[in-house]
């Protein structure tokens, strides 16, 4: 009975190409890199035999084994440390943090010594970091944040996060590929969305770090956003569509280094921003993007920088506090109708 | 019938039970008590040549004068940070360091300079970086031992204590799994020992079974912060109960007793055996930096520490003893040394300053991303 349920659960390769979730195309680009690349090898708590909270590493031990497929002691400084010890021997370990609330256990390895180590001695790390990310979920305080601006502040960090399954699998590669320590944030909403499900092409790609996505294009408002924010900047430029409304959605997928370029191009052509990010408001990425927008396209801005997130509050768990804390479609509507209005 | 099931379930039948707890810990290369007026030296029975040992009495002199220059130096105010001292511990690093094969891995701290310098960095690479100059190892870009090179196998601490313990780790987990025979050689001080990231490093090379050899060094003070203040263990070495490992208790200040205790953890270690922990019981006679004014230290302490154990002292007592080597020939390492370190300085002294804009390159691989830059909308 057991021996029959072992090989049951045994899973073959996942296929190359095909209809995906975001999950399996997480877990997918893993393997086909863990394929590629014999340094390539997985760290973290439960990603073993159990597959990972999220089950994104599924499978992976019993293909790659135990040597490739690192359990570790509930103990995030060490699995940063590891990682990039690992990393200096000219591994390249992805490291899953079972939440990434919990990164804040490895922050100080993380920002002293990952993000440090190639300026202060020329020694690169090229880890990836990664985990489910993000509210919308009913999970409460802890386990629904999402990190990016505790770390856009600190130099020698790369931070992504798709919003799509093909850009999961492609940034999920070149994270893997690149020479850098990457963060890599997957919004655990849209792990099995079946909205998100699509075809993904066989033959291997990469989606380029530092690169934005044009995920709607329009002239009247910009919408900058990432993750599953996209979809409800997505939702809100339907909407507004059936008023002549014209949005602009612009998918960021990587927070750091921000793709300045991308940006401006949008506002240029709209003359209308409107920041949308799932963290509070005060201190997130938005008052960056809106710095930038200010400073270097303050000419072509036809009304005032807009920011849509959460309110600055912990993420509460019981659905009406957790949807008024987060930003609905309906706010994104009303913010963009006032910008274009204005 | 159905406990039956569940043992079959379980690959290799019911769990092994671990044999009951026991501390173990080994106090041969301890501290010993020395009568009344009888000077200590060092011990005797070692494995090392007479070449060997007067290397290392080379290493001891060169971290001490080095120490000493650098001082001078910041006095000249041409350092531009903080100086550290081993002054009175020298021999723990020094020591145990040369218990490792080129090969193997070291992190220091602060405080173990000699053990950089046995690693075969030299001492103008350390003057440059305490000068702030480019020609340092880190371009200016950071201080004193916080540098590496991975092909010498030596990796610098950075400030935040314990964090090269869980690094270590990784450096091991990456060589075994390139299936190098390769053994990792951590220190860390009373204090850093009280870190999560210590525990958490140690806890995992621990369950891994990685050859890593953590130097505990008891120095009495942690900054101004003496170790019972730190520790409610008697000695630091019982630590090693909570990772499950052996631990082992050794004369800080006896050069010899630190190189055979190490030898003897590093054996474990290569064997496939597991994680050691070593306390290495000395005493810091300088502050925490040149600031530091040690008003915490109660009167006479640092001394005695002086005048009765002072680990050159004693390890030219043991050369003298045992004959190993003559008054005149340690004299003339001592001139050998000071010749490296006038060469060293002045090369040091003689290098430029880094070039400003060389702040913005190496964030990221260049190749790639391209160097930070200063907003332009502030230079116009």
């Amino acid at each position: 009975m057991s021996t029959a349920l072992k090989k049951a659960r045994k899973l073959e390769s996942p296929p190359r190409g095909g209809l995906a979730t975001m999950v399996e195309a997480i877990r997918a680009g893993i393997w086909e890199e863990m394929e590629r690349d014999p340094t390539v090898f997985l760290i973290g708590e439960d990603v073993g035999v159990y597959g990972g909270a999220f089950k994104v590493t599924e499978g992976i031990i019993d293909h790659f084994g135990k040597e490739r497929v690192i359990d570790t002691p509930i103990s995030e400084a060490a699995i940063v440390g590891a990682a990039c010890g690992a990393a200096l021997m000219g591994m390249k370990p992805v490291a899953e943090f079972q939440f990434i609330d919990f990164i804040s256990c490895g922050f100080d390895l993380l920002t002293n010594y990952a993000a440090k180590c190639r300026y202060r001695w020329g020694a690169n790390i090229p880890a990836v970091f990664r985990g489910p990310c993000g509210s919308g979920v009913r999970s409460g305080p802890f386990h629904s944040l999402n990190a990016e601006s505790f770390f856009l502040n600190t130099a020698g960090l790369k931070i992504v996060e798709p919003s799509t399954a093909y850009d999961a699998k492609g940034l999920i590669k070149a994270a893997i590929r690149d020479p850098d320590p990457v963060l890599y944030f997957e919004h655990k909403k849209l792990y099995r969305l079946p909205r998100l499900r699509e075809e993904l092409p066989e033959a291997d790609y990469i989606v380029e770090i530092g690169k934005a996505r044009v995920a709607r294009a329009g002239r009247d408002v910009s919408v900058f956003t990432f993750g599953a924010q996209v979809l409800t900047a997505l939702d809100a430029a339907e909407e507004l569509e059936k008023e002549g409304l014209d949005v602009e959605v612009i998918d960021l997928r990587t927070l750091a280094p921000l793709d300045k370029e991308s940006i401006l191009a949008s506002v240029r052509k709209t003359s209308r921003a409107l920041i949308l990010h799932e963290a509070s408001l005060t201190g997130g990425i938005g008052g960056e993007i809106a710095a930038i927008i200010s400073a270097e396209a303050f000419e072509w801005l036809d009304a005032p920088v807009v920011r849509v997130a959460s309110i600055d509050t912990p993420v509460p768990y019981s659905p009406p506090l957790e949807d008024y804390y987060l930003p609905q479609v309906k706010d994104v509507v009303d913010a963009a109708r006032k910008l274009a209005a204005y | 019938m159905v406990e039956k099931a569940k043992n079959e379930n379980r690959k290799g039948g019911p769990r092994r039970r671990r044999p009951g707890f026991e501390m173990r810990i080994s106090t041969k290369y301890a501290p010993r008590k020395f009568a009344e007026g009888q000077p200590r030296s060092c011990i005797t029975g070692s494995s090392l040549t007479e070449g060997q040992m007067l290397e290392l009495y080379r290493y001891l002199k060169l971290t001490r004068l080095v120490e000493e220059r650098i001082v001078n130096l910041y006095r000249q105010t041409k350092v531009v940070g903080g100086v550290y001292r081993s002054l009175g511990q020298e021999a723990t690093a020094v020591g145990s360091a040369y218990a490792l094969r080129p090969d193997d891995f070291i992190t220091p701290i602060i405080r173990d300079l000699g053990s950089v310098f046995v690693k075969g960095i030299r001492p103008r690479e350390i003057f440059a970086q305490y000068m702030a100059k480019a020609w340092g190892p880190s371009g200016g870009k950071d201080l004193n031992v916080h540098f590496g090179y991975m092909d010498k196998g030596f990796i610098g601490p950075i400030s935040h204590l314990g964090d090269m313990i869980p690094v270590m780790t990784g450096i091991l987990l990456g060589a075994r799994m390139q299936k190098k025979d390769i053994v990792g050689l951590a220190y860390i001080g009373d204090g850093g020992a009280s870190t999560g990231a210590f525990y958490e490093g140690m806890n995992f090379a621990a369950v891994q079974r990685l050859p890593l050899v953590v130097i505990v060094e008891s120095n009495h003070y942690a900054y101004s912060t003496p170790t019972n203040m730190q520790t409610a263990v008697r000695n630091l070495a019982e630590k090693a109960a909570a990772f499950g490992i052996p631990g082992y208790i050794v004369d800080g200040n006896d050069v010899i007793a630190c190189y055979e205790v190490t030898k003897q953890a590093i054996k474990h270690a290569r064997a496939g055996q597991g994680a050691v922990l070593i306390e290495a019981k000395t005493y810091r006679r300088k502050g925490h930096a040149e600031h530091d004014d040690q008003r915490y230290v109660p009167e006479g302490e640092i001394e005695y520490w002086e005048k009765e154990n002072d680990p050159i002292d004693r390890f030219e007592r043991f050369l003298l003893e045992q004959k190993v080597a003559t008054k005149e020939k340690l004299d003339e390492i001592t001139a050998d040394v000071m010749r490296e370190i006038d060469e060293d300085s002045e090369w040091a002294e003689s290098s430029p300053m880094p070039e400003p804009e060389t702040a913005v390159y190496g964030v990221f691989d260049n190749s790639i991303v391209p160097p930070a830059f200063r907003p332009q909308v502030l230079e116009s």
